[in-house]
Order: C-alpha cells, then structure tokens, then sequence
C-alpha cells in the first residue's frame, strides 16, 4: 500500500523542481506583465502603486506611429532573414550532399559562428562596417569602388547581412542531415527511370524534406524575433529607427523613456505575435503526424 | 549528382573553401586585430604585417593581472571580475538547469500523471518567449516584490551581517541571474531531453526495479549514464545562452555582478571606440563557445537535430 503511494507521487517528485521554478520565474513574470501592462508605470514605483489606466497603453501604441515603423521593421527582418538563409541553406545542402572528407570538421567551422556570443558577432560586423577603417570600405577602396554607407543608408540591409552569416549554418545542418536520412529506395528508384539532378531534386528530395523544412522555418522565425543583441551593438536600433526591431524597442522603453507599462503592453503584442506562430507550428505537427498515420495505415491495408 | 567522379572537381572544392573562408573570417579578422595596436587598425597598411602585440589583453585583464603593464597607468576595464561572475553565472545556471531539466524530461516521458499534457504543452510554448518580454516584469519583480523584508527575520539578519539598503533583493546578485537563466533554458533543455529519453529501452529500467532500486536510484544510475550524449549537448546549449545573453543580465545586474557582454555593449557604446581593446575582450568572451564547438561539434549537431527533427 505504501509503495503504491509512493509509486504515484514519483512522477511529480521528478517535476516538482521544474514546475516551481517555471511557476516563480516564467509564469508569474508574464502574468505580472499582463498585469502591469494596464498600468501607468514607471520603475521608482511598485507595481501597486502604479495608476490603472484600462487599455490606454494598448490603444496609444495601436495608434503609436514610431510602434508601427518598429513592427514593420521587425517583420521585414524577420521575413528576409528567413527566406534568404532557408534559399541559402537548403541551396547549399542539396550541392554539398555528397561524400566529401573531412565533413566533420567543416561543419565544426560552420556551427563557430552560432555559437560565438551575439554581443560579439555585432561587435564584429561593426568593425567590418565601419565607414572608414572597416574591411568592407577597405576593399572597395581598394579595387577602386565607391564606398557604401553600410550602417547609415543601409543598415537594415547590412543587419540582415550579418544575422543570414550568423544563422544560415544552422538551416544547412538541419536540412543536411534531413537530406541524408531520406530513404536511399525512392532516389534510386528515380534514377533508374532516368529523373535527371535537377527533376530528383523538385519531385523527390524537396518534397520528403518538406516536413523538416518546414519546422525548421518556423523555428527559425520565432528565433528572428528574439534577435536584440546583434543590432544593439550594431547600429543602436539607428539610424532614426530603421533597425529598431520591437525587441531593442521594448529595452528602451523600459530603460530610456521609464515606461514599463508601455512597455508590458508591447511585449504583449510581440507575445501574441509569436503566439500564433507557434500555435501554427504545432497545428502543422499534429497535422503532420495525422497524415504520416493514415499513409501508414494504408500501406498496411495494402498488404 | 553524386557520380563517383563528382568528387574530383575543382569548382566544388572552391565552393567550400569560400563557404569556410565566409563563416570563419569574421573570427580569424578579430583574433588578429586583437593582436594589434589601435594606431595598426586605423592606418591599416596591410592586414597580416605588424608587430603583434599582447597590450590589449593586459588592458583588458589588468585587473587580475600579477604584475603592473608599464604601458598603463589607471586600470579602468574591470574585466576580469565580470569574467568571474559570467564564469559563476553561466556554471551554476547550467548545471542546475540540467539537474532539474532531466528530472522533468524524465517524468514527462516514462510516468502517465494528472497534469502530464499541460505540463509538456506550456514548457512547449514557453520556448517562444523572447528574453525582452520577460525584461518588463522580471526587472519589476527582481526589484519589488522578490525580496526578503527588512522587517522579516531573515532580511533583518543578512542586513545587519552585510550591511545594505533595507530590503534585500533578488536584483543585484548572481542568484537572480542565475533563477532567471534557469527558468529561460528549462524548457528548451526539457525538449531535446524527451526525445534521448525516449530512446533508452524500458526493459533495462525494469531489470533494475526487479533487482530492488528505488525510481531515484533507476532514474540517476540507469537512464542517466545512458543519456550523456543528450546532457552533453543540453549543457552545450544552456551554458551558450547563459554565457552570451546581455539584455536580463544588464537589468538584473548592479555594479560587482555585472556580466562580460554587459562590460563590452557599454565599451561599445562610447564615441571612441578603442577597437583593439574591444576585440580582445570579444576574443576572451569567444573563447569558451570556441572551446566547446572544437571538442563537442558532434553533440551539437546531434543536439540541433534532435531539437527540430523530433520535434
């Protein structure tokens, strides 16, 4: 009687440490922040003694001009950083899936760059930006080119530039190793029919690997919105908020202007954003695994 | 596509050599002018021919440094003491996240309990939250209501031992960063777990629980040397966040705990910028990830795979 007992409350001993601290340090924040964004706040107050002004900082950000440049920003980043990296990529695999030797140690020196701190990859790319000493200005003036103003005119760009260096790997290794466990039957079989490279790759390859791709895309978007020190270092969200991305904006609004209810309220839209993102992720997976059981079933059926 | 023949061709190696030109540039770029003096970045002869020179990383360690560099006279970059706390930090956060991450993953995969769903969707859709949605109320609470009370017992002990402002808070010391960094990385080291959890046969758990072990016993001498592949490549990731992030640690943060990345954002940020100095701080900072990567790529890449194959 008493191991049956104990037998049942094991499973919650084994989650008990996580639960509470995910209740401490994750769910009571973001309900706090729920709260907080109703409030008038800044951060000599306590949260109590804030004023409740309703939805106001809700409404003034949906009104909020500077609020939507930022958004807008922050979706063209994310939208270019993960369409580009995926081309990139998923390019590169399907070129690079052959046996090569020495794989290992290449794909050592391409997983380098996601590891490095963000902090300092911004600090990197600074230095390569740099209007005058930096290697880019450098090797235009030195083939005789114009130089470009790449964290002035053009800093979206070049931001994007250094987040698709940072990231592309990561899209490579999945979709590498996604490529390398298709089943070798169905490729073989198209090759004896005579399917050029180019028809296995549109009609067998992509289409099997869809389903990782498509995961991996999503992560990878919900990690585009995260994205913060990079820029930071970069460009300061400047000039003028070209690369104010709603991350680096929620930062300053609690830390420059002292309007953590504002910025609760933002974060809340940047929540709910990725909400939906991740809601669709998971719908696609259960959809996935749905459709991978009626095709087992059939086949079973069959024979 | 993949001929035999295939293997020899120039072009095919000229694109890797450029892939790996590419990826690892940036780096080597800032490892070298590290080595250089700010007045070689800025005239910028030529790339690869100066006196390299170790004065940068005297600056920055000159606080920890047994000797005085005759180059300076005031030591104003505390590097050293930030490199101790991100060392405090980032070990401790990893090592308890992977503790008590693998005891949930644990639970989650093997025991069918009440609330087992609930548990395995929130910690799912946790993931997603960016650290700048937790900086609002986590530097609120950290601040306010997550202290101890200078009226309480325990408060009014460590205050009058320590000395301090009244309250005593969780903002300002390693263990808020650390509570916060834990909580952050739970979640996803709970997700890779799961899935190298799953792979350990369950008729070796059961041999065990014949031969008279405990569940805690089963759980720490059976599942968990089987799973070192997976913790290696959890703690990877866990101490790669903890070691990097700059935003909850810069808002946590006060004066003696500040944190590496912080140190260089606020280099960073100044007018002048001394390139070379920040580069090696840069460098410093890289060289434990760098560490990492040489010896474990292999569980990254398994971890990375784990993480969105099986997901």
């Amino acid at each position: 009687m008493r191991t049956a007992m104990a037998n049942r409350l094991t499973p919650y001993m084994f989650m008990a440490p996580a639960a509470i601290i995910m209740a401490i340090a994750l769910m009571y924040p973001l309900g706090y922040m729920v709260w907080g964004s109703f409030r008038d706040w800044n951060p000599s107050q306590t949260i109590g003694e804030a004023e409740f002004v309703g939805l106001k900082n809700y409404i003034f950000l949906w009104n909020d001009p500077n609020f939507h440049e930022s958004l807008g920003v922050t979706l063209r980043f994310a939208f270019f950083v993960v369409t580009i990296e995926m081309v990139i990529g998923v390019g590169l695999a399907l070129l690079l899936d052959r046996e090569i030797r020495g794989i290992s140690l290449l794909r050592t020196m391409f997983i380098l760059p996601m590891m490095i701190a963000p902090v300092v990859v911004g600090l990197m790319w600074r230095y390569m930006y740099h209007p005058t000493v930096g290697t880019f200005n450098r090797f235009l003036d030195s083939i005789g080119l114009p130089r470009v103003d790449w964290l002035g005119d053009h800093a979206l760009t070049s931001v994007i530039i250094a987040d698709i260096w940072q990231w592309t790997p990561f899209i490579f290794i999945l979709s590498l190793a996604a490529l390398q466990s298709l089943p070798r039957s169905a490729l073989e079989a198209a090759r004896i029919d005579g399917a050029t490279a180019w028809q296995q790759i549109i009609h067998i390859k992509l289409p099997l690997m869809m389903p990782v791709l498509i995961v991996t895309a999503l992560l990878r978007l919900i990690d585009a919105f995260k994205v913060l020190e990079v820029i930071l270092v970069m460009t300061e969200g400047g000039p003028g908020l070209s690369t104010e991305i709603l991350a680096l904006r929620i930062s300053r609004t609690a830390t420059e202007f002292r309007e953590l209810g504002v910025a609760a309220a933002m974060s809340n839209y940047l929540l709910i954003l990725l909400l939906l993102l991740t809601v669709g992720m998971f719908a696609f997976n259960r959809w996935q695994e749905a459709r991978a059981a009626r095709l087992n079933a059939l086949v079973e059926e069959e024979s | 596509m993949s001929t035999p023949n295939s293997r020899a061709n120039p072009a095919f190696y000229a694109v890797i050599a450029l892939l790996v030109f590419m990826s690892v540039g940036p780096v080597l770029l800032m490892f070298i002018n590290s080595f250089k003096l700010d007045v070689d970045i800025i005239s910028g002869t030529s790339g690869l021919i100066f006196m390299p020179t170790i004065q940068n990383y005297e600056q920055a360690l000159c606080d920890v440094l047994w000797y005085e560099p005759e180059h300076l006279d005031f030591c104003s970059l505390k590097f050293g003491g930030a490199f101790i706390n991100s060392l405090i930090i980032a070990l401790i956060s990893t090592a308890l996240t992977l503790v008590i991450g693998c005891m949930a993953a644990y639970a989650l995969v093997r025991f069918r309990f009440m609330g087992r769903d609930t548990v395995s969707l929130s910690t799912l859709m946790v993931r997603m939250v960016p650290p700048a949605v937790l900086l609002v109320p986590v530097f609120g609470l950290w601040n306010n209501e997550f202290c101890l009370d200078r009226d309480g017992l325990i408060g009014g002990a460590i205050r009058d031992t320590f000395g301090g402002r009244g309250d005593v808070c969780l903002a300002g010391t390693h263990s808020g960063i650390i509570l916060i960094y834990v909580a952050m990385n739970l979640p996803f080291v709970i997700w890779i777990l799961q899935s190298f959890i799953v792979q350990v046969p369950r008729s070796l758990e059961e041999a065990a629980r014949v031969d008279g072990a405990g569940p805690f016993q089963v759980f720490f001498k059976v599942v968990l040397p089987l799973i070192k592949p997976g913790l290696a490549a959890a703690a990877i990731f866990t101490f790669r966040i903890a070691w990097n992030e700059y935003l909850l640690a810069s808002a946590l943060s006060d004066r003696d705990t500040r944190t590496v990345p912080i140190l260089i954002v606020n280099n960073m940020s100044e007018f002048n910028v001394e390139w070379g100095v920040i580069m090696a701080t840069g460098m410093l900072l890289a060289i434990p990830p760098i560490i990492f990567t040489l010896l474990a790529s292999r569980q990254i890449i398994t971890g990375m795979t784990a993480g969105a194959v099986k997901g």
